[in-house]
């Protein structure tokens, strides 16, 4: 019985956590007057699309979702090349610096990067005079940055996945006659697949939900914003249009619900050995 | 594993490159512009270019210091990101042991909610959770009765309502990582000390707890980590600060600075202060590593 109960607590206790996400859904899927009621309900008879509808067309949704979709695949593939380059050398090669370099990793991941947006506004100033894409009030500045934050723990825990491949088959592709560039991406690159998605999956959640940098960096070129700061604009002093906001923060939350049940198993078997317990 | 053959060095660095490339770049060199700019009267003229840079010095910091709003910034920051690293721990911990007594279809239901909450990006989940304690339309507001009360008004309310949203989001990972420690607690130990007799309170105490030890450091650490630097919630939930600034911490201080009072000398001093203060907390963890036996 004690179990019984136990799981009562638990299944409650779950639809407590749950609940934000259900009125999230519930409140894009109401009609206008439903939304802005003085007794709001928990349940909608009428459910209808008008919220997502206003969210995509009237503040051009759509264009935004377009951008943060550019940026977070470009920080996913190139972080994914370069992470993978760096985590090879660091576990398949013993030199100099190496431990230096590790714990470099370590110690860079803690850096508040909030404190880093001073510095790096006035480069990306900069830059604009150069390469304007990659300046301000465009997506090229977006992707550096959050290359430049994806990589330390992408490598950090790529480590892991290469270290777990043996050497042994290092040496029979090379007793092959593999070169060391064919075993790199024939042999070694599939075999780390899964550890490539995992580190994958958290880049793109960190540049898809990042607020700060497409705050700072987008400035005056509306067309570039991307989705975190689309949702700031139904919020109006006088009042908020709370459908279209929901129905924004569901379009913003459900790629990343997919991918986050897609690889939740090598997530947290990724983290464990990233802490190692 | 290793192998030392001649030439490793130079191909380990044409494997690096792009990697040290973008680090050193977009993390090294802005710290050390960061550092720079500390060091300047740096405000809007200068920036225009219509005013030359003067050279202050450490005269940002002694200003900084001798501020009283800074020191209670300070203060809500540690008290706010300590309420928050405890109430993650707790509720954390808590559900971890939860989760081991329930059967599966139950555990799966508090996992795949869990799952939710950590994947919501803190924009969504902070617009949501605002939404929901809206003083008028809010839900939280229609179930109490209490139509009409502000959840972001007072100070004190204010700091709760972003807590909670923070130890809702943050929670999962502590939940999530402590389970699989006690999962991978041998069942053989467990069995010993219940045929030794010890009680289900004694035996999470003097076997479970410190089996759990190392990961409970890491859970710490990695939770202060994150919670000294919550920057989304506080901006978003309390309009950026709160009324007259009454809601900020450090990170949002050194942003408002900057880029809202265009002192980017002094908003620069802030974000060195708060670095410095997170590079001692690392060092922490990097000992506590070492502590529980992790190798580089």
């Amino acid at each position: 019985m004690r179990r019984g109960i136990a799981e009562v607590v638990t299944v409650l206790i779950a639809g407590v956590v749950a609940f934000p996400l259900y009125w999230m859904v519930l409140t894009a899927l109401k009609p206008e007057s439903e939304v802005i009621s003085a007794d709001p309900r928990p349940w909608t008879l009428a459910p209808t699309f008008d919220s997502f509808v206003r969210a995509l067309t009237v503040q051009s949704f759509g264009r935004y979702l377009v951008n943060s979709l550019v940026v977070a695949f470009a920080v996913v593939l190139i972080s994914l090349l370069i992470s993978f380059l760096a985590a090879t050398a660091l576990t398949r090669f013993r030199f100099r610096s190496r431990t230096t370099l590790l714990v470099m990793l370590l110690v860079v991941q803690m850096v508040p990067v909030e404190a880093l947006t001073i510095p790096l506004f006035f480069m990306m100033k900069s830059v604009r005079d150069v390469v304007p894409v990659f300046g301000l009030n465009h997506l090229g500045s977006l992707v550096l940055v959050h290359l430049a934050f994806s990589l330390p723990f992408a490598i950090w825990m790529l480590r892991g996945f290469v270290a777990a491949v043996p050497v042994e088959l290092e040496e029979a592709a090379t007793l092959d006659g593999a070169s060391r560039f064919r075993f790199l991406w024939q042999v070694l690159f599939p075999l780390v697949a899964p550890g490539l998605v995992a580190t994958s999956v958290l880049s793109f959640i960190h540049a898809w939900n990042d607020f700060l940098f497409a705050k700072t960096f987008i400035i005056s070129a509306a067309e570039n914003q991307t989705l975190p700061l689309a949702l700031q604009v139904f919020v109006k002093p006088d009042q908020n249009d709370w459908g279209a906001i929901m129905a924004g923060s569901t379009l913003m939350t459900i790629p990343v619900l997919v991918f986050f049940i897609l690889v939740q198993r090598r997530l947290v078997a990724g983290l464990a050995g990233a802490v190692k317990s | 594993m290793m192998r030392a053959t001649k030439g490793d060095g130079r191909i380990a660095f044409a494997y690096l490159t792009p990697a040290l490339l973008l680090l050193v770049g977009l993390l090294g060199y802005p710290i050390y512009q960061l550092v720079l700019i500390s060091l300047f009267d740096y405000g809007q003229e200068q920036v225009s270019g219509g005013v030359p840079l003067t050279f202050l010095g450490l005269e940002n910091y002694a200003n900084l210091l001798a501020d009283a709003k800074f020191w209670s910034v300070l203060g809500q920051t540690v008290g706010f990101a300590a309420v928050c690293v405890i109430g993650t721990l707790v509720v954390g911990a808590a559900l971890a042991v939860l989760a081991t007594r329930v059967r599966t279809w139950a555990r799966l239901t508090l996992f795949l909610a869990a799952l939710g909450a950590w994947a919501t990006p803190a924009v969504a989940g902070s617009t949501i959770w605002l939404f929901l304690f809206d003083a008028n339309f809010g839900f939280v507001n229609e179930v109490l009765g209490t139509t009409g009360f502000s959840w972001t008004y007072d100070r004190w309310v204010a700091f709760g309502l972003v807590a909670a949203q923070v130890i809702w989001c943050s929670f999962p990972f502590v939940m999530v990582t402590l389970y699989a420690g006690i999962k991978a607690i041998p069942g053989e130990v467990l069995e010993a000390a219940a045929l030794d007799g010890a009680s289900a309170l004694r035996t999470a105490r003097s076997v479970m707890l410190p089996l759990l030890r190392p990961l409970l450091i890491v859970v710490t650490i990695q939770s202060i980590i994150w919670d000294f630097k919550v920057f989304t919630q506080i901006y978003i939930m309390t309009n950026g600060g709160g009324i007259a600034g009454r809601n900020l911490v450090l990170n949002v201080y050194a942003y408002q600075q900057a880029f809202a009072a265009s002192e980017y000398g002094l908003g620069a001093s802030i974000g060195v202060v708060t670095t410095v203060l997170l590079l001692l907390v690392t060092l922490g963890y990097l000992r506590a590593l070492k502590k529980s036996g992790e190798t580089l």
